[in-house]
Parts: structure tokens; sequence; C-alpha cells
């Protein structure tokens, strides 16, 4: 569904990785790795077309990036930064925002969804309530979760998204990922993860970004 | 018309900068370089210009008119640059763009439509009110400028987090370039507010010294400040979207990497 093929990508005149090339499939559930510095998050960021590339092609079902509209291509290719940053309000209010997007105008936005996955993870309906600017790291990348998830992409790039969380809230997260993964036909996850026994867990299988 | 000045009368009233410069020197200020060459440029730069005005005034040509203008939009072009810490390529261009587009358009508006002056070019009004509309043009793309690219560079994530989810670049830079607007205005919705009460505007009293009568001077005085906010709403618009156009690319991307620290 989603393919790279011949990524190449350099910073300040340094070559990070050139001839990479992966090929997600409905259901897949990869991990990629490498030392830090290698450009994992570039290479995340260039597949959701937030990066420009020097080389290569990046394919969702089979028509090159540069033919779909950004919006409609990065609704189904999302990426999950690896520190969310949000505006101004609650958390409520921060969860309904993208759906006043363009591209989410025939998306509803399913507060009971938010909630349920809220109490599996943990935290208190009220949660919602809260100040986005009184949000910890980790309170901030179960938000962004949530609302990637509402908005039901069908490729999930997941830079670090439980890095900041505590042990528990993270399993939780694999937990909700891996269900929210296998629920419809289609979809797929890639992790970045520097814990191997996550990557162990979430993934069935890794793809190594090696720099240069 | 008011009295005329002589020379030995300049010569009295700089006299009184010995005032400040005694005051540096016994309080080791060290500012008595600094008010010395101040006063000189000030006094050669305003010298020239007069003499300047005075040779265009007896042309009665458009043509120095329109180069005195250009020269005047160019500098102040790069002065509304010259502020802010973050510059991306271009930033010049955009800048004398949106001065230029806004001062020219409602000078333009002012002379020939609301004032009525014929021929439209008569500089005795076009220059000082091209002067004028420009300075407040410039106060505004500059601040419209640093507030946007400041916010871009420290609302960067946000901005992003937008992107992914997949908004249009227009949708995600909504925010940042309405501020950016906003802030333009702020001057002179604010000179506005005071204009008469805590403020007597220096083109109104300019005019009462030369014996206009301050009804006539009043009603200049309205005319200039609705040209004047018109204008700064203007270019504040049109920097803010050049910059936007800039900053953020066709595949709805924000190019943050374009945005370079000053360059020294």
């Amino acid at each position: 569904m989603l393919s790279a093929s011949d990524l190449r990508r350099s910073v300040a005149g340094r070559v990070l990785w050139q001839d990479l090339s992966l090929v997600v499939s409905p259901g897949d559930r990869i991990a990629v790795t490498g030392p830090s510095g290698s450009g994992k998050s570039l290479f995340l960021r260039s597949l959701a077309g937030l990066d420009p590339l020097e080389g290569g092609d990046v394919l969702l079902d089979g028509r090159p990036q540069a033919q779909w509209a950004m919006p409609v291509y990065r609704s189904r290719v999302m990426y999950l930064p690896q520190r969310p940053a949000f505006g101004t309000g609650s958390v409520l209010e921060e969860l309904r925002r993208p759906f006043g997007l363009k591209v989410h105008a025939q998306q509803t936005f399913r507060q009971a969804d938010a909630e349920e996955w809220l109490i599996n993870m943990g935290r208190p309906v009220s949660f919602l309530e809260l100040d986005v600017s009184t949000l910890s790291g980790g309170e901030g990348q179960l938000l962004a979760v949530i609302r990637a998830l509402l908005l039901k992409p069908s490729v999930l790039l997941l830079d670090e998204a439980t890095a900041s969380l505590d042990p528990e809230a993270a399993r939780a997260t694999e937990h909700l990922f891996s269900e929210w993964c296998a629920a419809i036909p289609g979809r797929a996850l890639v992790w970045v993860s520097h814990d191997p026994a996550q990557r162990r867990r979430v993934a069935d299988r890794e793809f190594p970004v090696v720099p240069m | 018309m008011s009295v005329p000045i002589g020379s030995a009368q300049l010569v009295l009233a700089a006299l009184l900068m010995l005032v400040s410069v005694l005051l540096s020197w016994r309080l080791s200020l060290g500012l008595g370089r600094d008010i010395v060459v101040g006063s000189v440029r000030m006094t050669v730069q305003l010298l020239l210009v007069g003499l300047i005005l005075n040779w265009v005034f007896a042309l009665k040509h458009p043509l120095p008119v329109v180069v005195i203008g250009l020269v005047m939009t160019l500098l102040a072009g790069q002065a509304a640059v010259g502020r802010s810490t973050r510059r991306y390529a271009g930033i010049y261009l955009d800048s004398f763009l949106a001065v230029f587009g806004s001062s020219f358009l409602l000078t333009g508006l002012a002379l020939s439509g609301v004032l009525q002056i014929r021929p439209w070019f008569e500089p005795q009004y076009a220059v000082p009110i091209l002067g004028m509309v420009l300075g407040g043009s410039l106060t505004s793309v500059s601040l419209a400028l640093d507030r946007f690219t400041s916010d871009v560079q420290s609302r960067r994530g946000e901005i992003e987090s937008l992107l992914a989810m997949g908004a249009s670049r227009w949708e995600a830079a909504h925010g940042a370039v309405t501020a950016a607007v906003r802030t333009g205005m702020i001057p002179t919705l604010n000179s506005m507010a005071v204009m008469g009460i805590v403020s007597l505007p220096g083109m109104m009293t300019g005019q009462i010294l030369a014996g206009a009568s301050p009804n006539t001077a009043v009603r200049y005085q309205i005319v200039i400040m609705f040209v004047l906010s018109a204008s700064s709403a203007l270019g504040s618009l049109i920097v803010t979207l050049l910059a936007f156009r800039a900053l953020f690319d066709a595949r709805d991307r924000l190019r943050a990497d374009r945005l370079t620290g000053r360059k020294t």
C-alpha cells in the first residue's frame, strides 16, 4: 500500500541514507531501527511528505506522492512527532481541532471513542477538561495518540510515540495501536523505538536505517 | 507664512546641543561623540533634502517625483527588514513589494481621488504625503514580518502537527498569518485612539505653524490617518502573504530550513 524506493537524503552535505527502500503492506507492523542520528525521524517525516527528499519515490496505492494532494495523502499516512506541540485550549478542544480541517470534513468526532481509550490508558475522563499548556510530556503524547487514532489514517508513522510514558501507559498504548491495526484490514504501523523489548512486542519485522 | 529661519538662528539653535554634550561630559555618559555625530548628520541630511526638494518643486515634471518616491520606498523596504533577526532568501524583495504596493496605491488614491490634486504629481503634496504613508507602511511591514517569521519558528511544532494531520498549508499557517497582520496594524490603531488628545500629530502642527487654519489642518490629518491605516493594513497583509509563500511550499510543507539568523 505504501512503498518507498531508493530514497536519499543528506543533511549539511553529509549523506544520511541512500538506496533506502521499504514496502508497507496492509496489516504490517514494522519497527525502524538504527543508531541515534541515523535519520530515522527524517525517514518517517519523508514518508509523510513533511520533509523534502533528494532522490527516490514514495508511492501510496501505486500513485506517486507528488500526484497526491498533500492534505489527503497525510490524512492517510499520518506522522506522529516525538514531541507533539499544541495550540491553546482544553484537551477536548485540541482533540476536536483537526476535525475542523477541510480534509476531515466528512469525519465526525467521536468523543465516546476518546473516552474509552483514555480509560484504557489509565486516565480519568476529566483529562479532557485539562488545559493543554499544563500537560506533561507523557500526557501530551497520550493526547497526540488519541487524536491520531480518531482521524482513522491507513498508515501510522510513530516516532517514539510512547517515549515519555510510564511503562504501564506505554503498554496500554501499544495494545491500543495493535488493536487499532487489527480492527480493520488495510491499516499498518511503522514504529521508531529505541526499546528492543518494545520492538519485539509491537513489530513483526525490523527495518534498519543504516547510516552511510 | 511662517517666519523664515536664517543661518545665524540655526547656529543659535545648534548651541542648544551643548546642553546635552555638557551633561554627557559631566555625568560621564560617554555620549558626547554620538550627540555630535548625530547632530551633524541630521543637519546635513535635512539641508540636502531641502535642496533636492527645492529643485524638484521647480522642475514641475513627474519623473523626478517618481524617482524620489522609489528611492524612499527602497530605503523603507530595506529598513523594514533591518530590525528582524530572522531572514530568508528574497526577504528584501518581499519587504520592498509590500511597502511599495501599499504606499504607492494609497498615496495615489489620496492624491488623485480624495484630495483631487491637479496635476497628480504636484510635489508639494505628493512628496510629503508619500513620505508619511511610507513611514507608516514601514513600521507595519516590519512588525508583521517579524511576528510571522518569529511565530513560524516558535510555533513550528504546532504548525507541523497540523500539517501532519492533513491541514493544508493555509490552514496550518492561519493562526500565524492573522497574528502577524494584527500586529502590523496595532501602531496605527493605537495612534488613532490617542490622536489629538495625547499627541498632536507633526503634520497638523506643521500646517498650523505654516499659517493654515486649524480647521484645514485637522481635516488634512483625518484624511492622512485614514490613508495611513489603510496602507498599514494592506502592507501587513501583503508582506505576510509573501512570507507565507516563501516559508510554506506548494507541497504543503513548512520550510523552516529556509529561515536563517541575521547574517553579520
